[in-house]
């Protein structure tokens, strides 16, 4: 069965670097990727969640606005009934700011120097359980 | 025999006596030593056939300009200490100004937030969460006053890293000139105002190319006549080199957006032997110290050229390609944080070495956060060494001449230039930009790289080898979360104060500008003296331009 | 989600989607469980680089009363790794903000007429969950991705200027396949001529097909052709020919189904495959 992820830049960050090369990667390891672009509100990230029946949810964001975003799309991945999908964050975030987002609910933080390997082995351990 | 007949004879003899034997004992570290673009590194470089100093390398200050823009360069001035700052409120970043003013730094670089760069204000919505974090908050005239506030702009040059909300900033810059009673003419610095590379690397773009591209001349055009010592323009590789792209798609992807620039200008009735004078450039400094120093001369080469033979253009200052240079920001590893200050000293020594007229240095903890102020002396130290205890500056563009350097700045120039070639048949850059294969080529490129450092085809110290098991430092900057409250209770302070009727008929005016092809910066400065928002400006030319969205490029 | 319509449960019609994709056993049962209704389904095609997805984007959000509206937009799988990059609602903004539009992505999976695998059982269920306009974006059309004539009702053409449309297109017969035909960005020049061009094609074979000019990024033309749409709609149901259309859907859908099944059960079985194959592409002529 396919695995199906969301990556998605929420907030108005433009850095899509990480982001592309991690969907290719994805992609090239037999994912099925959709990708939403750049200057995605939440709700538009859940909402596509939602209707792409995602495996996992991917966020990039390296303007430093993750704490706020993060906890608005798990709350509002709760309210519309997907707040069981593991949601992923890469970009820029120090540690002590993943410590607590991982307390929130977030299921990885892949911070800056994360090989892509190790990112497509824990979405498919995340996906097998 | 000719002598290099000669050169060459011995050369094959020392291969086969000296090289040979050994490799066979020894072989190399690795089966081929590539360039960022592919090319090969041989083992040994050595006099070209042909001497051709005179037509292709040249003097100092003289066309092709390949050692430098100025006659003796760092001997007459150093290049400008000018490190890019700015967060959270107007009021911090004005402290951090004047402290860096103190400390030696000698022109100001302001970093603005993404709201700002995107035309929104601190209270819209899509500014939720990202007020003040990656620069300073400016939500009208206000804030600017305040950014300012002590710092005297006929004796302080300021580059503002604005691109898509540059018309505003601007606008917001010279009113404040005027408060200080400081005559636009007098005012000196740089906005970047490069909307192609928004669209292909850096994504804060907000209209669409067309619309962008007038927003651009109309600057141009104004600017000519009332601030004639403002750099109108940094068209800028450093962006496109942090999307992934290798040191010869710099200088392509960054001369084909100067190409569209100077075609846009004088389309738009300017003399390119006028505003030619006013561009300048924004590039990386990467890890590949050689090359970078054989990319800043290549680059400058090309761009007399073109400029000369394309363009027609006469007058040899207006062929000049003059450059600031900011240390490649997504070379630092979070990893080790202080390998970091080796790697930003080799960068900001191949910008020296290549000529740069101004130079930002990364700090060490920038791979995690803003700078705190400690890190950010270390860096602009760096520069302070360079300049003072290596002897470097001392003598022109002191690696001319070397086998290697001159060979590589040929190629690259030779490569590059394919590319634009290329880009003109697509139809030119915002052609080649709608169709996506500028942003294709780039991120071909960052894979390309990213699964080289997973192979350890590239290694990276403290991450993909000699990595140790750390604590990641705590003593991050942290930004004070209120900012955005404080903001959004200012812009509704300033509603109150200000003549609402006013700006709604100064908004209507500018909206009808904007449809015609007038230019827009006396509207927007109109506006902007009144005190209209930022976002209320941006969102009038919304209405009138629409917005961008990107190309699906995979 | 309060921005949902009430009376469609997106997060259950999502779900079901999923299982249609995976297994076409249960698919068949899922849909047979929902009783049939009218619906219509709009395909969308043309070379890529023709704004497809932008003109998809505004037609679906064009306000008629009560009408709900899906979008299924298919990408092709990398033929090496079996991934894909689905990266259409970039372009669907609008859509994607839309209440009343359920957007849905979709990869070919190895298809290679650009369609998916399981499109004729999603679309099918989306139309008995409720949806009264289905758009399907196809792969652009090169030479082969035709098969969404057999799965729509009418299909729109989109061509641009620029992208070689006039010879490509026109050489392959692809022009066979459309009902509308939109000339789009046509703010670019090359639009008029290409306009004409497909003109004198379609008289010279004899049909009268509609071709219509928009540019999908200023929202020029979409109006009219959302009209021209009903209308050819509207035509073919009094002509019969939407009857027959549909009768030919099902027939696919049913060979389609069991060719599916047969690949998902008996996936070594190469010469039973290569026989449904046969059929599937022999029927109907």
């Amino acid at each position: 069965m396919k695995i199906k992820v969301l990556v998605a830049k929420p907030g108005l960050d433009g850095h899509d670097r990480g982001a592309k090369v991690v969907a290719m990667a994805l992609r090239d390891a037999g994912m099925e990727v959709i990708y939403t672009g750049l200057r995605q509100s939440p709700e538009s990230v859940v909402k596509a969640a939602l209707q792409e029946d995602v495996d996992v949810v991917g966020l990039s964001i390296l303007s430093g606005a993750h704490m706020k975003i993060c906890t608005k799309v798990l709350q509002l991945m709760k309210e519309a009934g997907i707040g069981d999908k593991p949601l992923f964050v890469g970009g820029i975030i120090p540690a002590e700011d993943a410590d607590e987002l991982r307390r929130a609910g977030i299921f990885e933080v892949f911070g800056p120097g994360t090989s892509l390997k190790s990112i497509i082995d824990k979405i498919e351990e995340t996906v097998k359980k | 025999m000719s002598y290099h007949e000669r050169l060459e004879k011995l050369k094959a003899e020392w291969k086969d006596k000296k090289v040979m034997p050994l490799l066979k004992r020894f072989p190399e570290r690795k089966k081929e030593f590539k360039t960022s673009f592919d090319g090969p590194v041989e083992t040994l470089y050595t006099p070209a056939e042909k001497d051709e100093y005179v037509e292709k390398i040249g003097f100092p200050g003289e066309y092709p300009f390949t050692r430098g823009v100025q006659p003796t360069m760092y001997r007459g001035r150093l290049w400008t200490m000018r490190q890019y700052a700015g967060f959270g409120t107007a009021e911090e970043s004005n402290r951090r100004y004047r402290y860096l003013l103190s400390q030696g730094q000698t022109g100001l670089s302001v970093a603005f937030d993404l709201p700002t760069q995107i035309g929104y204000d601190s209270d819209d919505p899509m500014s939720e969460g990202e007020v003040g974090r990656v620069g300073v908050a400016i939500d009208s005239l206000e804030d600017m006053e305040t950014l300012f506030e002590g710092i005297p702009l006929e004796r302080v040059s300021t580059s503002m890293t604005i691109n898509s909300t540059a018309a505003i900033l601007l606008a917001m810059y010279i009113a404040v000139g005027e408060k200080q009673g400081v005559d636009a003419l007098k005012l000196t610095g740089t906005i970047q105002n490069d909307i192609l590379k928004e669209y292909i690397a850096r994504g804060t773009y907000i209209f669409p190319p067309d619309s962008s591209m007038r927003l651009i001349t109309d600057i141009f055009e104004y600017c000519s006549k009332n601030l004639p010592d403002f750099n109108t323009i940094s068209i800028s590789g450093y962006h496109i080199r942090e999307a992934g792209a290798n040191s010869v798609q710099e200088i392509a992807f960054t001369l084909a957006d100067g190409i569209a620039y100077v075609q846009a200008a004088i389309d738009a009735g300017l003399d390119p032997n006028v505003f030619g004078k006013r561009l300048s450039f924004f590039f990386n400094s990467h890890n590949g110290f050689l090359e970078e120093i054989a990319k800043f001369r290549a680059a400058r080469r090309l761009w007399a050229k073109i400029m000369k033979e394309r363009f027609g253009v006469t007058d040899e200052k207006a062929m000049m390609l003059r450059f600031h240079t900011q240390t490649g920001g997504s070379t630092l590893t979070a990893q080790q944080p202080m390998n970091n200050i080796v790697r930003v000293a080799f960068q900001a020594l191949a910008a020296v070495l290549g000529g740069t007229q101004s130079l930002h240095t990364n700090s060490f903890d920038e791979a995690l956060g803003l700078p705190t102020e400690d890190s950010v002396t270390i860096a602009l130290r760096t520069q302070q060494i360079i300049a003072s205890e290596t002897g470097v500056a001392d003598t022109v563009d002191p690696l001319g001449g070397a086998y290697f350097i001159e060979e590589l700045t040929n190629t690259m120039e030779e490569k590059a230039l394919d590319y634009i070639e290329k880009i003109d048949d697509l139809g030119g850059m915002v052609e080649a930009v709608r169709a996506g294969f500028v942003q294709k080529e780039i991120l071909d490129s960052a894979y390309k790289y990213q699964v080289a450092i997973e192979n350890k085809d590239q290694i990276i110290v403290g991450l993909n080898e000699f990595a140790a098991d750390e604590e990641q430092g705590r003593d991050l900057l942290r930004l004070d979360p209120a900012i955005e409250d404080r903001q959004k209770k200012k812009i509704e302070t300033l509603r109150k104060k200000r003549d609402n009727e006013e700006v709604r008929r100064l908004l209507e005016d500018l909206k009808k500008a904007a449809q015609g092809s007038e230019n827009l910066m006396p509207f927007i400065l109109k506006a902007v003296k009144a005190y209209a928002t930022l976002g209320e400006i941006a969102n009038a030319l919304r209405d009138v331009f629409g917005e961008y969205t990107e190309a699906v490029i995979l | 989600m309060n921005s949902m319509k009430p009376g469609i449960d997106q997060l259950k019609i999502s779900r079901s989607l999923s299982i249609i994709e995976n297994d076409t056993d249960s698919a068949r049962k899922i849909i047979g469980g929902l009783p049939a209704r009218d619906y219509c389904v709009i395909g969308v095609t043309g070379s890529p680089g023709a704004g497809k997805s932008s003109l998809t984007d505004r037609l679906a959000c064009i306000s008629v009363e009560e009408r709900t509206t899906a979008v299924v937009a298919i990408d092709p799988s990398s033929p090496f790794t079996g991934g894909a990059f689905l990266g259409d609602r970039i372009r669907m903004r609008r859509a994607t903000d839309d209440p009343r539009v359920f957007v849905r992505s979709m990869a070919s999976r190895g298809n290679v007429g650009g369609l998916s695998p399981s499109i004729y059982n999603s679309v099918e269920f989306l139309g008995r969950s409720g949806y009264d306009r289905i758009f399907v974006e196809t792969v652009g059309a090169g030479q082969s991705e035709t098969d969404i004539v057999n799965l729509a009702d009418i299909v729109l053409l989109v061509m641009a200027p620029g992208l070689g449309d006039d010879v490509q297109t026109m050489k392959a017969g692809i022009m066979e396949i459309g009902d509308i035909f939109v000339i789009n960005k046509s703010d670019l020049p090359g639009a008029d001529q290409l306009a004409s061009r497909t003109r004198a094609i379609l008289e010279l074979s004899g049909k009268k097909f509609p071709v219509m000019r928009a540019d999908s990024i200023r929202g020029s033309g979409v109006q009219e052709i959302q009209e021209e749409i009903e209308e050819v709609l509207l035509s073919y149901r009094s002509s019969g020919r939407l009857a027959s259309k549909r009768a030919k859907r099902n027939l696919y859908n049913n060979l389609n189904s069991a060719y599916q099944i047969i690949k998902e059960h008996y996936a070594e079985n190469d010469k039973l495959e290569e026989l449904i194959r046969y059929l599937l592409e022999n029927i109907g002529r």
